[in-house]
């Protein structure tokens, strides 16, 4: 039977409305159904004691606050060592890398870096600065989390910047602003809301992080404030509480499950009104 | 083509030829642009019109496979020549863009920002040039109790007179506009007309339009374009009324374009 044009685009409309929804329920499930059960068991485990009290020995309680003080600490410093190089790189790709071999061969290895496994990353920092120093510590982690914002934040203010009409360089240009100039008071400026997103997002992406930590870090059971010392963080403390025989361990390794999900979840949405606020004035 | 008997050029083209890689899309081009009178550049999509404009000011040195020979010159000199200073040739040409381009910072920054590129003014003399621009674009009593407020909070046609505004504080001599009005509504498109009339006092103003009756109503000489080639150039009533070839009355009429 023939059916007319409009009838047969109707039915094709229809046919792939219905596969698109049931691949993104097939997707919604699993997170659902991930989200749920980190719900369901860190919630119970998320106790004042967890932010007041260090990791416990099995068999006796505690809390989780010198890996929650480790992580922020060495997220933090990673951020901000990582962070300013990735912007004046992205800026240098997007701004003043027309001419000449330097800023595709810079964008090629960047590609690189931002697949690269994590744990190449956690293996080189192992190498290059654990080894020679003989421990692991504080530093070495945030070393590792660093590389690891650096390509992130390199990409994000690259297409930022790339997205910023190329009329509003003219014009600045126009007015005889020489280059530096307009970058900095003209382009970096209408992508700031851009940029901050980027870095929000790299912030999301090494809180979660666990194989870089566990060869520079490692972990601590004591409070510790000194960088050059094994540092607990909230991966690692999670990784070995979780593979762990004991109950009351496996309890707190829900409860930092939860804490990383929820910051990064606060993140990601921080990020994502952060973005659209700046795409409305922009 | 009678560009040889303006009396008195502000800017001279002689034998300009442009390139985007290999193509040629300026063609040999000899024209003189009059002081203080508004020079209208117009011809169908792809003509050369915003290229020869863009090489007033160098724009196109901003992409590395753009390039000029040939000579433009202003005050005597050569602007094309490598040992011009671009950004004194830039404060002597003012230019505004189709789309209006406000900065990301506030309307007086806006202004603000071009006038510290070159003079250092007190605090006192900067309130005082800003609010000058502002009036010659016809934007002071609009903007002056929100100069604090982001230029992009303005409307489309604010915006582009606050471009205007931003461009004249640094008091230039020439000024290219590149279709200012083409994104702009009748009214907004009315009032920068009058105000290119009412600029032409005191700059050489140099507009491309897509609009025959804008050039018709706004420009004392008229160029027509074709492919890269300066087809007519002359006196815009002439131009409009008697075109000497028979390409320019076609388009001028309508039959072509």
């Amino acid at each position: 039977m023939m059916l007319d044009l409009y009838t047969r685009r109707r039915i094709t409309n229809a046919i792939g409305l219905t596969v698109s929804m049931l691949t993104m329920a097939f997707g919604l499930f699993w997170l659902i159904w991930i989200l749920w059960t980190l719900l369901e068991y860190g919630l119970p485990a998320l106790t004042p004691l967890v932010f007041t009290q260090m990791t416990p020995p099995p068999g006796s309680g505690g809390g989780l606050l010198n890996a929650i003080a480790g992580s922020l600490a060495m997220t933090l410093v990673g951020t901000l060592i990582g962070t300013p190089i990735g912007i004046l790189a992205g800026t240098y790709l997007a701004e003043f890398g027309q001419r000449g071999w330097l800023a595709p061969v810079t964008r090629f290895i960047n590609d690189v870096l931002l697949s690269a496994p994590s744990i190449v990353i956690g293996l080189f920092v192992y190498e290059i600065y654990v080894v020679h120093v003989k421990h692991f510590s504080g530093w070495a982690g945030t070393l590792a989390l660093a590389i690891i914002v650096i390509p992130i934040v390199i990409r994000t203010t690259e297409n930022m910047l790339r997205l910023i009409p190329n009329t509003l360089r003219e014009a600045a240009a126009a007015l005889g602003a020489p280059q530096w100039k307009v970058v900095s008071f003209v382009t970096l400026r209408a992508a700031r809301a851009g940029i901050i997103t980027g870095v929000m997002l790299a912030i999301a992406r090494i809180s979660g992080e666990t194989a870089p930590l566990l060869f520079t870090a490692l972990n601590n059971q004591f409070w510790s404030s000194n960088m050059d010392q094994p540092m607990a963080n909230l991966p690692v403390v999670i990784f070995q509480f979780a593979m762990s025989p004991y109950e009351d361990w496996q309890q707190l390794a829900w409860a930092g499950a939860l804490l990383i999900t929820l910051s990064v979840l606060t993140l990601n949405i921080l990020a994502r009104v952060l973005f659209r606020q700046s795409a409305t004035t922009y | 083509m009678n560009a040889e008997n303006i009396a008195n050029p502000k800017i001279v083209v002689k034998n300009l030829n442009f390139y985007y890689g290999n193509d040629r899309a300026l063609k040999d081009i000899n024209l003189n642009i009059a002081e203080k009178m508004v020079t209208a550049f117009i011809g169908p999509s792809g003509c050369g019109k915003s290229t020869l404009l863009r090489t007033f000011n160098r724009m196109y040195q901003l992409y590395p496979k753009q390039k000029a020979t040939g000579e433009i010159i202003l005050d005597g000199a050569n602007i094309l020549d490598k040992s011009q200073d671009l950004n004194m040739l830039r404060a002597k040409i003012g230019m505004v863009f189709q789309k209006p381009t406000p900065f990301p910072m506030s309307i007086y920054d806006n202004i603000a920002f071009g006038v510290k590129l070159y003079e250092n003014l007190s605090k006192n003399d900067m309130d005082e040039r800003v609010e000058w621009a502002l009036r010659k674009a016809a934007l002071w009593t609009e903007a002056k109790d929100k100069l604090k407020q982001s230029g992009t909070s303005l409307s489309g046609g604010q915006q582009q007179r606050l471009c205007i505004a931003r461009a004249i504080a640094v008091k230039p001599q020439v000024m290219l506009l590149d279709e200012p009005t083409s994104a702009l509504d009748p009214i907004s498109t009315a009032h920068i007309e009058k105000l290119i009339d009412e600029l032409k006092e005191d700059f050489t103003i140099v507009i491309v339009t897509h609009n025959m009756q804008q050039a018709a109503r706004v420009s004392d000489y008229t160029a027509y374009m074709y492919l890269g080639d300066l087809i007519e150039f002359g006196d815009t009533s002439m131009v409009f009324t008697n075109p000497k070839r028979k390409e320019t009355e076609d388009y001028i009429t309508g039959r072509f374009g």
